[in-house]
C-alpha cells in the first residue's frame, strides 16, 4: 500500500499523461464503443422482418383483364392497381403536355416497352396513403378518367399521374417484369 | 422547497416515528399533497384539473392493465380479442368503455388544464419547468393516445396509423426508410401492432414518470394562483389538506358524474362507426378522421394544400401540425408582459378568447371531409394560430397597459391587510 502511494504521487507530479488518465479514457471509450455496439440490435429489430421481407414478390395472371378493366392485387400487404389500357385512355394519357405536371413522367416511362397499355401501380395515394378509387367496378375515376382518392380529394389521369389535389408524387410505379405475356412478376 | 410556515410532519405513533427514520415517504406525501404544502388561499376551479389529470391517468393505468390481461395484439385476432372482451369477459364492456372514454376525458381535463395555464400565464418565471414538463406530458399522450387507437384493429385503427405513419414518410431523403422501419414493413401490421402495443403500455408508465418531474417542479415555487401575485406571508395561503383535498374532491365528484353519463349513455358517443369494422388494407374508409382530441392538429396538417417554394405542400403540413404544440415551449420567452393573470391584462384577455374560438373552429374543421369551404376556413384558422403565438402575443405584452394588480392574495380576498404589509416589508420598518 505505502508502495503504491508513493508511486501515485510521484506520477502526479509528472508532467502530461498519467497511467490513470490512460486508463480512464481507454475503459470510458472500451464501454462507450461497447455500449453503442449494442444499439444496432435494439434499433435493428424494428426493421421489417425476413418473414415481412419473403412477401417482397408476386406473380399475377392478367390474362382475364380486358381492356378498360382493372384489378386489384396485393403487394407487400399494401393493393397493386393492374390495368389495361383503352386506346382512347392511351391517347388521353399522350396528349397531355410531360413538363405541366407536378411529377413530370409520360405514360411510356411508367410502362414496358411493348406493354403501354398495361398500367401496373401502387395503389396507395402518395398523400397519406389511402387507397384510391377506380380500380374496382364502378368506382368514381375522378375528372382526369384514372384514380380519385377520397380522403383528400387527389386526382390521378389514366397514366395514375397526380392532376390534382394534395398528393405530391404519381402513383408509384413498384419493379415488376413479364414473365410470359399473360402472367407478371411484382418485385 | 416550501413556505417557512409550512406545517412539519409529526409521526402520530412509534411505528410511523419508526418509518419516518427508515425511509420518510410518508413525510413525502405530507409535504407534496398534504397539511405541509401551503397552497394560495384564492385558487379557483380551474385549478381543479390537475388533480383530476393524476386521476385520469391511475383510471388509464388500471383499466388498461386490466384489458391487456383479455386482449391479444396479433393481426389476425386483435379484433375478435376486442368483441371477446366485449361480449364474453364479465364486465369487459365497462371496462373497455371506461378505458376508451377515459381517454377523451383525460384529453378534455388536461386542455382545460393547459387553457387556465394559458390565461393565467402559468409558465411564466418561476414556473418555466413546469410548463415545458407538461407539454412533454402533452406530447407523451398525445403519441399514446395514437397508439392505443390502433390496438382494436378495426378499419379507422388500420388507416389512422397508416396515415399518421404516412407523416413522417414526409420528411425528405429519411422519410421513406423511416416509415418502413417504425412499421416494421411496408403497410401497418403484425410487427406494428406489436410495437404500439409494446409502447402503448410502457409511456402511461414515463408519463408518470414525467409527472412527478411535474409535481416536484411545482413545488420549488409553489402553486400560482388567479390574482398572478406570489405568496407574501402565511395569511396567503392554507395547507392543501384539508382545504384543496377537500376541494379537489368536490371537483372530482362533478368529473365522476360526467364521466359516468358518458359512459353508462352514451358510450359511442365519441367514437366512430368504422372502428367495429375490422381493418382492411385494400379498402379506405370514405372519411378518415382521427379522435376529436387531435382535430385541431389534424386541421393544421390539412391546410397546406400548395406547395410552398420548394417545399412540398404534405411536408408543410407536417412541419406546422409538429410546430403548432412546439411553439408552447417557447411560450415563457414570448409572453413578455410581467403581469401574470388575464384577469389583469385586458387586451391580452379578448386575444385569448379570440385563441380559444380559433382552436374550436380548427378542431370543428379537422373533424369535418377535407372539402371547402372547410379546408380555406382552416388555412385561416392555422394562420391566426401561430399569429397569436409568434406575433400578438409579444407585441400586446409590450403595447399593454396592465389593470392594478392587488398588493397581495389576502388583500384581493379580504381587502386591505395591514398585517400583510408589515409581514411583507421587514426592511422597510
Amino acid at each position: 500500500m505505502a508502495e503504491q502511494a508513493s508511486i501515485d504521487t510521484s506520477a502526479q507530479a509528472e508532467e502530461g499523461v498519467r497511467r490513470r488518465d490512460f486508463i480512464n479514457i481507454a475503459a470510458v471509450s472500451f464501454a462507450g464503443v461497447g455500449g453503442a455496439a449494442v444499439l444496432v440490435p435494439l434499433v435493428s429489430q424494428m426493421a421489417p422482418s425476413a418473414d415481412v421481407l419473403a412477401q417482397s414478390s408476386t406473380e399475377i395472371d392478367i390474362s382475364a383483364i380486358q381492356p378498360g378493366q382493372a384489378i386489384k392485387a396485393v403487394f407487400r400487404k399494401q393493393p397493386v392497381f393492374i390495368r389495361n389500357l383503352t386506346p382512347e385512355e392511351i391517347a388521353a394519357a399522350e396528349k397531355v403536355d410531360v413538363s405541366s405536371l407536378r411529377d413530370p413522367q409520360s405514360l411510356e416511362e411508367r410502362t414496358k416497352e411493348g406493354k403501354t397499355n398495361w398500367l401496373i401501380t401502387m395503389g396507395v395515394c402518395t398523400h397519406l396513403g389511402c387507397v384510391p378509387l377506380g380500380a374496382g367496378e364502378g368506382e368514381v375515376k375522378g375528372e382526369f378518367g384514372g384514380y380519385f382518392c377520397p380522403c383528400h380529394g387527389s386526382s390521378y389521369d389514366t397514366a395514375a399521374r397526380i392532376r390534382k389535389g394534395p398528393a405530391p408524387k404519381n402513383l408509384e410505379v413498384p419493379e415488376y417484369a413479364f414473365t410470359s405475356d399473360t402472367v407478371v412478376k411484382i418485385g | 422547497m416550501s413556505f417557512p410556515w409550512a406545517n412539519e410532519y409529526k409521526p402520530a405513533n412509534g411505528l410511523t416515528q419508526w418509518l419516518d427514520e427508515k425511509l420518510p415517504l410518508p413525510r413525502f406525501v405530507y409535504n407534496a399533497v398534504g397539511a405541509g404544502y401551503p397552497v394560495p388561499r384564492n385558487l379557483n376551479y380551474m385549478w381543479n384539473f390537475g388533480v383530476l389529470a393524476g386521476f385520469c391517468l391511475v383510471l388509464q393505468i388500471v383499466t388498461g392493465v386490466i384489458l391487456a390481461m383479455h386482449y391479444a395484439a396479433n393481426a389476425g385476432v386483435a379484433f375478435d380479442s376486442v368483441e371477446h372482451i366485449m361480449r364474453d369477459v364479465n364486465w369487459g364492456w365497462m371496462l373497455r368503455y371506461a378505458h376508451a372514454n377515459g381517454a377523451s376525458a383525460f384529453f378534455v381535463v388536461v386542455y382545460l388544464h393547459i387553457f387556465r395555464g394559458f390565461f393565467y400565464s402559468s409558465y411564466k418565471a418561476p414556473r418555466e419547468m413546469i410548463w415545458l414538463l407538461g407539454v412533454v406530458i402533452f406530447l407523451l399522450m398525445m403519441a399514446t393516445a395514437f397508439m392505443g387507437y390502433v390496438l382494436p384493429w378495426g378499419q379507422m385503427s388500420f388507416w389512422g396509423a397508416k396515415v399518421i405513419t404516412g407523416l413522417f414518410g414526409a420528411i425528405p431523403v429519411v422519410g421513406e426508410p423511416l416509415q418502413v422501419w417504425l412499421l416494421g414493413g411496408y403497410a401497418p401490421d403484425n410487427a406494428a401492432l406489436n410495437r404500439f402495443f409494446s409502447l402503448h403500455f410502457l409511456l402511461p408508465f414515463v408519463i408518470a414518470g414525467v409527472i412527478i418531474l411535474h409535481i416536484w417542479a411545482l413545488h420549488i415555487p409553489g402553486s400560482s394562483n388567479p390574482t398572478g401575485v406570489e405568496v407574501k406571508s402565511e395569511s396567503d395561503t392554507v395547507p392543501f389538506h384539508p382545504y384543496y383535498t377537500a376541494k379537489d374532491g368536490f371537483g372530482l365528484g362533478v368529473f365522476l358524474l360526467i364521466y359516468c353519463a358518458v359512459l353508462f349513455f352514451a358510450p359511442n358517443m365519441l367514437g366512430h362507426p368504422d372502428n367495429y369494422i375490422p381493418a382492411n388494407p385494400l379498402s379506405t374508409p370514405a372519411h378518415i378522421v382521427p379522435e376529436w382530441y387531435f382535430w385541431p392538429f389534424y386541421a393544421i396538417l390539412r391546410a397546406f394544400t400548395a406547395d410552398f417554394f420548394f417545399i412540398p405542400a404534405k411536408l408543410m403540413g407536417v412541419l406546422a401540425m409538429f410546430s403548432a404544440i412546439l411553439v408552447w415551449f417557447f411560450l415563457p420567452w414570448l409572453d413578455t408582459s410581467p403581469v401574470r393573470s388575464g384577469h389583469y391584462r385586458p387586451l391580452f384577455r379578448k386575444f385569448f378568447w379570440i385563441l380559444l374560438i380559433d382552436v374550436a373552429v380548427l378542431g370543428y374543421c379537422g373533424g369535418a371531409p377535407a372539402a371547402e369551404p372547410y379546408v380555406m376556413i382552416s388555412q385561416i384558422a392555422s394562420m391566426y394560430y401561430f399569429l397569436h403565438f409568434l406575433v400578438i402575443l409579444p407585441l400586446v405584452s409590450s403595447i399593454e397597459k396592465p389593470e392594478p394588480l392587488p398588493f397581495s392574495i389576502t388583500e384581493a380576498v379580504l381587502g386591505k391587510d395591514e398585517s400583510a404589509v408589515l409581514n411583507a416589508n421587514p426592511a422597510a420598518a
